[in-house]
């Protein structure tokens, strides 16, 4: 076919449909704008970027703004951060969510919903509000856990200057929010096996237990690999309210908690280093997308019908 | 013997999910339970998990000079509500375009649409672009119009609306009724559980926000509740740490006393606790559409 045919032809189609473009031309006049036109921004990575020169007019520096992020010891710390951090909420979260689920299958309906609200709550709170609960437990003076140490006779502990404790704390405050999410997800799945499975294997013989090895956990294995699959693809992004608001963005606790997001936000807003902002930004943006394409990749090889694209 | 095993072993994860049921909320309780303490006991004995003296001073002492937080739900109430109808009604055109299966551009669309959930440009270019070129910042537009089209709402709303069937679409066709009839004739009011759920998915984002506040918004009177609420802790951090004094602009003289810091947490917290029993159920049926078809 031609190239004139072709155009013809997607004329003629879109004359079929124009009321239904009409419709989507809104929606998708937002993705341009706030989606496609900052990836052509992109370039403010090579530049000297400032305000009154914009996009178009500020000087080219080349990849001097990668060189001096790469050549700092930051490069490293949120990287190593970003990754392990998010390697042990993914870890966490999967085994939690699985051995809650399967808890949950051996309970009634009704006391699964009783349990399903109380788990959920936290998932609708912000990390704002959320901060505010992590202080009331952290707090140095009077805090819940400082009171909990001195009555055990231990010294009480400054816990928003020692960045040791963070990578738990961390940890089980993305527990505590998440974990309600994350078993629903892997509960449906386990809903939908068939009931048969389980009584042919009663019938057999088969303990619960081996129920469970056999049957469930095999059955479900897609699904988890689905959903750990997805978290993976994104490690290199992370939730930027968890770590800049639970850590009142101490600096006493960067070395275990600053990450790329946080990094780019205070090189943006308060040290107004634009330019290594944007080129962290990039390499960020560039390495997640490598990430998730061969992650995609690798679902693709497993089970076909389980690829995201 | 199995049954009795199984009743005991149902009886043990009975006690676990209670034990990890209060885990889950306990400290949600703590904040609660400070917030109706009296100030003095909390300077004494710390936080308790009930408070020694019950008062509700905390509240009154935010109600006596409620400008801030007027000014805070005003800003979060208008923004969730004109965002959530704009949002809702863009997202449910767009999905609606990209759910027929008979328009041949729509996976071409649809990949546009969500190719932005694998690549973007990153903060600094967003950013950029809102505040020097669109020139919305400091408005009620920096704190709307970008959240207007999350591939997630769409992706969301175009599996609820995949499930109505052509057939329909056709014979209103056949009636005459042109495209944008047949949508809002049929189709809306066809989804509107797909519409509430949506609705509220959208809803709690805009709730929720406190990142397009701290980007966008200098003017005192644009601040909406939740990134009042971090100025506030953002306080506190500040005295109890005594650290980054060069970056804090707030008045510390204005700042609110230990309880009534709590008690600003659980008013901002409050629409959505009380929304959440009602809504449960709406917002699990759309999570697990979600993660089944996403």
């Amino acid at each position: 076919m031609s190239l004139g045919n072709r155009i013809n032809e997607i004329w003629k189609e879109s004359m079929r449909h124009k009321g239904l473009i009409g419709l989507a031309l809104p929606g998708l006049l937002f993705v341009l704008v706030f989606s496609y036109m900052p990836m052509f921004g992109v370039i403010v990575a090579f530049k000297d970027f400032n305000f009154a020169d914009g996009f178009w007019g500020s000087p080219w520096v080349g990849f001097k703004n990668f060189e001096f992020f790469f050549k700092s010891d930051a490069a490293w710390q949120v990287t190593r951060n970003t990754i392990g951090l998010n390697l042990s909420f993914i870890a966490l979260s999967t085994v939690v969510s699985i051995s809650f689920a399967l808890m949950l299958m051996e309970l009634t309906r009704r006391s699964v919903k009783v349990f399903q609200t109380t788990l959920f709550f936290p998932y609708f709170l912000s990390w704002v509000v959320v901060s505010y609960v992590t202080y009331a437990l952290l707090n140095p003076q009077m805090g819940v856990m400082n009171g909990l140490l001195e009555r055990i006779g231990m010294e009480p502990i400054n816990w928003y200057l020692e960045s040791k404790y963070w990578p738990f704390i961390l940890c089980l405050a993305y527990l505590w929010k998440n974990v309600g999410y994350s078993t629903l997800i892997i509960y449906t799945g386990l809903l939908g096996i068939d009931k048969s499975y389980y009584e042919a294997a009663a019938i057999d013989g088969a303990t619960r237990w081996q129920q469970i090895i056999r049957i469930s956990i095999p059955l479900i294995a897609p699904l988890i690999i689905l959903v750990t699959l997805l978290q993976v693809g994104r490690i290199f992004y992370s939730d930027f309210g968890m770590f800049y608001f639970l850590t009142a963005d101490s600096g006493a606790l960067y070395e275990t908690t600053d990450v790329i997001d946080t990094y780019v936000f205070r090189a943006l807003r308060v040290s107004g280093d634009i330019g290594m902002a944007s080129a962290v930004g990039l390499y960020q943006s560039i390495v997640g997308f490598v990430l998730v394409v061969s992650v995609n990749w690798v679902v693709r090889k497993i089970n076909r019908d389980n690829a995201i694209f | 013997m199995n049954t009795r095993q199984s009743v005991w072993s149902r009886r043990v994860i009975i006690l676990w999910f209670t034990v990890f049921s209060i885990f889950c909320i306990v400290p949600f309780v703590y904040v609660i339970s400070i917030s109706l303490s009296e100030e003095t006991d909390i300077a004494m004995y710390g936080y308790s998990l009930i408070p020694k003296s019950f008062t509700l001073n905390a509240y009154e002492y935010l109600l006596q000079s409620p400008k801030q937080l007027i000014t805070g739900y005003t800003v979060s109430i208008l923004v969730t509500a004109i965002g959530t109808l704009l949002s809702l009604l863009l997202t449910a055109k767009l999905s609606y375009a990209l759910s027929r299966r008979d328009f041949r551009g729509s996976n071409k669309m649809s990949f546009y649409v969500f190719f932005t959930m694998l690549f973007s440009g990153g903060l600094v270019p967003w950013y950029i672009l809102i505040k020097k070129y669109l020139m919305i910042d400091d408005s009620y537009l920096a704190l709307i119009l970008p959240y207007v089209i999350m591939p997630w709402h769409v992706l969301l709303m175009k599996g609820f609306l995949s499930d109505i069937p052509l057939a329909l679409v056709e014979s209103a066709k056949i009636d005459g009724a042109g495209e944008w009839k047949i949508f809002y004739r049929i189709i809306l009011p066809l989804s509107k559980p797909a519409l509430a759920t949506v609705g509220l998915f959208i809803a709690f984002v805009y709730w929720n926000d406190w990142w397009l506040a701290m980007l966008f918004i200098d003017n005192q009177n644009l601040i909406p509740l939740q990134y009042m609420l971090y100025r506030i802790m953002n306080n506190i951090q500040f005295l109890s740490t005594s650290m980054q004094s060069a970056n804090i602009s707030i008045d510390v003289t204005q700042m609110p006393n230990e309880t009534a810091r709590m008690a600003i947490a659980i008013m901002a917290a409050g629409p959505i606790l009380f929304v959440f029993p009602f809504f449960q159920k709406y917002f699990i049926k759309g999570l697990t559409v979600g993660a089944v078809k996403g």
